[in-house]
């Protein structure tokens, strides 16, 4: 049974001012699934999944060539609304960005930014997003605190709960456990795989193991190319490609495993 | 609803673009009335004589009392700041920790010190003369600017040194220099364009000024010859030639500031030339 | 102890001395100030001088007020203009420009900051002050005829062309340290907001400000000390006739670093004269320094945490 397409690239590739970060790379990324984007670090996972939402665009000298079509709407082209796709799709960083203010204000923020003023509903919707993130029982105390005053494990479920709140149709994920606890790290994939019944997850994460046990669709990233990519329980127990197969079995020579900030 | 915010942005874009672009055109404009004004007065008599008749009352001559006037001044006080500020320098960078107290209070002092109108210098340094019974004199204004400048040259030799990368001294002490070695040899090398690039800022500034020198060197119509007699500058030939009625000695007002100009154009220019340079040596 | 440590160790008592010395130079700047004003501080109370506008010098009396808020006033029509100026140059330049136009900039900024302020007065007087007269004054003063507009000063030369030219002038200084500021936000917080779809005017006012806004005012009130403190543009174009109350931007102002500089050559003729001008130079000295310690106060602290 084939799942709806949700974000379809076709050909894309990406420059940084002038140094090649994707080659040709075309995927299709099916609906309220987990699709999880693997391969070694600087490899160009990062580069893909920000495409998805145009936020490459605030990279000095970056060029895109190629299409990617969100609900069959091309989001390359020149007019295409930006704040209207990036509403449409949360990211949650591999550090957790937490916006200079308290708690609430965190998740009210992007209520805010799309014309959300009425006191009591902002209320309830935070309120709302904090439990769908797992986060409220912890903060409904205080949460006129500063959102720096968590911890780190707190803050990406307080980024998860903001994304959220500006309900999205797609998140992604960019290794956003990789800065977290194993404990913290639990709670977020649980989330992820509560949430996948809703919202089409795009998880890029270079811990196989995490894809293994989260991804329904895998796609193998390496030195900018898409090497393979299909259901995840095929491609980790049957990989066609020589490299993607060195790659799951650990063979592959890697220098640090972590990606450079 | 969510289109007031469309709009908002396009209000404030513009308003930015409308803000950035006024700022340019201030400097457009100045730079355009100085021009203007002062290539219709310059000629050589403009640039090599002294004034004939008086600086106030005409008579035909030109500014070079204040030319040279002023350079010597500038020289010497940018001489005299770079005595303090270069020896503040490295013992802020080589000797002290980033973060210890006394570099925090030396940094704070001079920040300080910065903020303080040149005019304040001007009183401070007649007190001074008045105490030592000294008149106004190039040697007064001299001192009066190099204390000005001391606080500009020394932030800027600051922020070189904050670029120069903490592994040179680390490789410097590696092969067993002293501190002192470390400082001489390799650090002054690797941040020396970007301490020329200071050196000329402090020069620009000073040369600049007139409150300062108000008090301290006075105005004359001759040639600097004495460190205890008067100088002419030419901030104050500008003030003092555009305050009088007659058309002739405005023109050496507007001669002076066109000269002025070119004198920190040429500083700005230099400046940053060398600091493009300070920039590429530590990618 | 071989040479080069004894090298060494002269090289770094000798510094240290440079460096007490440098420390040491504001009080003695203030103290100095200090010493030759006491005559005319005795037998009078600091408020009469501070707070009386009555100026007269051959009768005795040292009032500042008049041209403390003759500084005031004028330092406040500069930062009506030159706030909002910068701060959106500076937004500008950090949130939108490329980094082509930042680097076109630079010197821009650093040349505005260069010009002399005498040339700045020459500007002033040629430009500012008939814009003033022509423009502005009949435009304005005629059909406003109250606070702060009504004036019957048609020469041009004007707290307002003060103010115009003192903006300018402190729009470098003001700009740069907001940019840097900016610039020390976390480009991880601008992502966050654009990835939730806020607009690029949003994030800059409600994520980026709202870090710097501490950055911003230290560069403000930096901005206000130095305008406070300029003397020679303000001198040549603000008119500079007392005024007891500032009543109008067209009247003449009066400010105190210009009350220093004109009086040079006059203040030994009367006795007293020359103390109570540089007790005008102290009381200019300590409001610089006080705005100056807390400005770069603030910002020796961010850079602190942040570094």
């Amino acid at each position: 049974m084939e799942a709806r397409t949700h974000i379809r690239v076709e050909d894309l590739s990406v420059w940084y001012g002038g140094h090649p970060a994707l080659k040709d790379v075309t995927l299709s990324i099916p609906d309220k699934k987990i699709t999880a984007i693997i391969g070694p670090s600087g490899c160009g996972k990062t580069t893909l999944l920000k495409s998805f939402n145009r936020l490459i665009d605030l990279q000095e000298g970056v060029r895109m060539e190629g299409r990617i079509l969100v609900d069959d709407e091309d989001i390359t082209a020149p007019g295409a609304d930006l704040t209207r796709l990036r509403k449409k799709m949360g990211l949650l960083f591999q550090r957790p960005q937490v916006l200079p203010m308290s708690i609430f204000e965190n998740v009210a923020y992007g209520l805010r930014i799309h014309g959300e003023n009425d006191r009591l509903r902002l209320g309830e919707k935070v309120e709302h997003y904090l439990r769908m993130a797992g986060l409220w029982a912890e903060v409904r105390d205080r949460l006129a605190a500063p959102a720096a005053k968590l911890s780190i494990g707190q803050q990406q479920r307080l980024c998860l709960a903001r994304g959220l709140a500006v309900e999205p149709e797609v998140i992604l994920g960019d290794e956003p456990t990789s800065a977290l606890d194993p404990h913290s790290a639990e709670r977020i994939e649980q989330r992820f795989l509560e949430l996948k019944r809703d919202y089409t997850i795009v998880l890029v994460t270079h811990i196989l193991r995490q894809a293994r046990r989260l991804a329904d669709y895998a796609a193998f990233v390496y030195m900018g190319e898409l090497v393979e990519h299909g259901p995840a329980a095929e491609l980790f127990a049957h990989p066609k490609d020589p490299r993607t197969e060195a790659y799951i079995s650990g063979r592959f020579i890697e220098s640090t495993g972590e990606d450079p900030d | 609803m969510t289109q007031a915010r469309f709009i908002e942005e396009k209000i404030f874009r513009g308003l930015m673009l409308a803000a950035a672009g006024m700022v340019a055109g201030s400097l457009g404009l100045i730079l355009a009335t100085v021009f203007v004004k002062g290539f219709r007065a310059l000629s050589f008599d403009m640039l090599f004589k002294t004034p004939q008749g008086g600086y106030y009352i005409g008579g035909g001559g030109g500014i070079a009392n204040a030319i040279a006037g002023s350079l010597v001044l500038g020289l010497g006080a940018t001489l005299l700041a770079l005595l303090v500020s270069l020896p503040l320098v490295f013992y802020l960078n080589v000797y002290l920790r980033r973060r210890s107290r006394l570099a925090f209070f030396i940094r704070f002092s001079l920040d300080v010190l910065w903020g303080i109108p040149s005019i304040v210098y001007g009183a401070f340094g007649f007190t001074v003369m008045v105490t030592l019974g000294l008149k106004a004199s190039l040697l007064a204004g001299t001192l009066t600017v190099g204390l000005l400048i001391i606080p500009i040259m020394a932030r800027s030799m600051d922020e070189v040194f904050k670029m120069v990368p903490p592994e040179l001294h680390e490789a410097a002490y590696a092969l067993g220099s002293t501190r002192w070695e470390a400082a001489m040899k390799v650090i002054l090398r690797q941040a020396f364009p970007g301490l020329a690039a200071a050196v000329l800022i402090a020069f620009g500034r000073g040369i600049g000024d007139a409150a300062s020198v108000l008090f301290t060197a006075s105005f004359t119509d001759a040639l600097p010859t004495s460190l205890f007699r008067p100088v002419a500058t030419l901030p104050l030939a500008i003030f003092f030639q555009l305050g009088t009625p007659f058309p002739e000695v405005q023109e050496r007002g507007y001669a002076a500031a066109l000269v002025l100009t070119l004198i920190v154009l040429a500083v700005s220019v230099l400046a940053r030339a060398l600091t493009r340079r300070v920039t590429r040596h530590s990618r | 102890m071989d040479i080069r440590q004894i090298k060494d160790a002269i090289a770094r008592r000798s510094m240290g001395l440079v460096a007490l010395g440098v420390m040491s130079a504001a009080f003695l700047v203030g103290f100095g100030l200090y010493w030759r004003a006491r005559p005319v501080l005795a037998g009078r109370r600091w408020t009469e001088i501070l707070f009386s506008a009555a100026w007269h010098p051959a009768r005795g009396e040292f009032g500042l007020g008049g041209f403390i808020l003759g500084s005031f006033w004028v330092t406040a029509i500069a930062m009506v203009i030159a706030v909002p100026l910068s701060l959106l140059t500076a937004l500008y330049l950090s949130e939108y420009a490329s980094r082509r136009t930042r680097e076109w900039s630079r010197p821009v900024v650093d040349v505005l900051a260069g010009i002399s302020p005498v040339v700045y007065g020459v500007w002033g007087m040629l430009v500012v002050v008939p814009l003033v007269r022509d423009y502005a004054m009949p435009f304005l003063s005629s059909r406003l005829k109250f606070f702060p507009f009504a004036s019957d000063n048609f020469t041009g030369f004007s707290a307002l062309a003060g103010g115009v030219v003192l903006a300018v002038m402190v729009v470098p200084i003001m700009v740069s340290v907001m940019e840097e500021i900016l610039r020390t936000v976390p480009p991880e917080i601008r992502e966050a907001s654009l990835a939730l779809g806020a607009t690029r005017w949003q994030t800059t006012k409600k994520a980026v400000l709202k870090k710097a806004w501490p950055g911003v005012v230290a560069a403000i009130i930096l901005g206000f000390s130095r305008a406070s403190g300029e003397t020679m543009a303000v001198l040549m174009v603000a008119g500079c006739a007392l005024q007891a109350v500032p009543k109008s931007i067209f009247d003449p102002a009066y400010p105190l670093p210009a009350l220093i500089a004109n009086t040079y050559g006059e203040m030994m003729s009367v006795p007293l004269y020359d103390a109570a001008i540089l007790l005008a130079a102290l009381v200019l000295f300590l409001l610089t320094v006080l705005f100056n310690a807390v400005g770069w106060g603030i910002l020796l602290r961010l850079e602190k945490r942040e570094g």
